[in-house]
């Protein structure tokens, strides 16, 4: 098993990589959401490093493939690698990241402690992202995917995925 | 610890994994309500991805296997070393919170612990999916405790259930050959080491959702040396009924 501590991704291939997006959050690329952890150019070939949001992520499989397809419309041949470790945390979503899950109407996850206060109940932190109002409560922990919960705000009355944090 | 024996210890860890999702998923589009339906089968997916680590790590040091898919599908009821307490069926929805808290329980004792792991694969698994167990534990706890200290019926029936369900949690400790092995060679959690705190964090649960223990439990035992209850085999019925009718068969 290949652990891999430091993200190494070689300059030239970030454009083709900011271009592949996750299927299920298009507003995000590959590299926002932090999942790339090594894309080199060896021999011709390009070795990406990939590792998984949750482990049953359907959506995995379909960045492998986008990666690959994305690779090959100029000509290069990619392999993509699925790494376990170190786990991807809601820590490696990049700022802009943050931002644009946000603009695209997804609460961005909170700090662990304060995820679980709001998960639980206990207090109301999660953030509206259509008016900003914190007066929001839990509908269900399990939201339309594995990394989300579903919200609704008590101001507006917009129900909204929340990005579960994940450390 | 030789390869043969590793094999053996992974697919104890992913069998549990692999029976408990498919006993979720017969629930997919039958959940009590939309919400409910979407958290099981988000459950079931997590476990899903965790076995298929598991599995694609023991297709590399089988043998006579060769993919994720033919160790998953291709194995006879005997085969199957799951404890008894997963393949239990969805009796009702009391049944399904309570065999998933009784496990949730003792997956995440069991992570917390395989996380320090020699073998740098079982450690790495083991730390990307007590992460994912940590909100299924949140689930399964909240509604034992909603329907427990709910209305007289949903009080019954989740009782109930943790009276039918409790004799098989003692399985969960008990130590095979393969688990034995793998704790001398510090790759292995010792289950035993696990049980004190098992039953003191369930107890706790179990008492704020107003729920008793059985005093005089039977326990029951056999899934780990492959000897089920009479539901298995309907449930690997369906589960291989497509690798079995199309060999090979791929998504």
């Amino acid at each position: 098993m290949t652990t891999i501590e430091k993200i190494h991704i070689e300059k030239h291939l970030l454009p083709i990589l900011e271009s592949v997006s996750d299927p299920e959050i298009p507003v995000l690329s590959v590299l926002d959401l932090g999942v790339i952890r090594e894309a080199v150019e060896e021999d011709g070939i390009v070795r990406i490093k990939l590792t998984p949001t949750y482990s049953g992520c359907p959506a995995m499989d379909v960045i492998g493939e986008d990666l690959r397809n994305a690779f090959s419309e100029i000509g290069k041949k990619a392999e993509v690698d699925l790494v376990l470790s170190p786990a991807w945390s809601t820590d490696w979503i990049s700022e802009e990241g943050l931002q644009k899950m946000e603009a695209y109407g997804i609460a961005r996850p909170l700090s662990e402690f304060h995820d679980k206060e709001a998960l639980l109940g206990n207090q109301k932190l999660v953030k509206c992202p259509q008016c900003g109002s914190t007066q929001t409560h839990l509908v269900s922990q399990f939201g339309s995917t594995a990394c989300k919960a579903l919200f609704q705000c008590d101001d507006c009355h917009e129900p909204f995925d929340y990005f579960k944090c994940l450390k | 610890m030789n390869n043969k024996q590793l094999y053996n210890y992974i697919l104890a860890i992913a069998d549990n994994n692999l029976i408990l999702g498919q006993r979720l998923g017969e629930l997919c589009g039958h959940g009590p309500n939309l919400e409910t339906d979407i958290a099981l089968t988000n459950i079931a997916l997590d476990l899903f991805g965790q076995t298929r680590s598991y599995y694609q790590y023991a297709a590399i040091l089988s043998e006579n296997y060769k993919t994720e898919d033919d160790v998953a599908f291709l194995r006879k009821e005997r085969e199957y070393k799951s404890v008894l307490l997963v393949e239990q069926p969805n009796t009702h929805f009391g049944y399904v919170i309570v065999r998933q808290f009784l496990f949730d329980v003792f997956h995440y004792l069991f992570l917390e612990n395989l996380q320090n792991s020699k073998d740098g694969t079982l450690s790495a698994i083991a730390k990307k999916a007590i992460k994912e167990v940590s909100y299924h534990k949140r689930f399964s706890g909240d509604w034992v405790k909603r329907l427990g200290d709910g209305t007289s019926e949903s009080h019954e029936k989740i009782q109930e259930a943790v009276d039918n369900l409790w004799p098989y949690t003692n399985e969960l400790f008990e130590m095979t050959k393969a688990d034995t092995e793998a704790v001398t060679e510090g790759v292995g959690v010792n289950l035993s080491d696990l049980k004190l705190k098992y039953y003191e964090e369930v107890s706790e649960v179990l008492k704020e959702a107003t729920l008793e223990i059985p005093s005089t439990p039977f326990f029951q035992k056999g899934g780990k040396e492959g000897i089920h209850t009479e539901h298995m085999g309907y449930l690997l019925a369906d589960l291989q009924y497509m690798q079995r009718t199309y060999p090979n068969m791929n998504w």
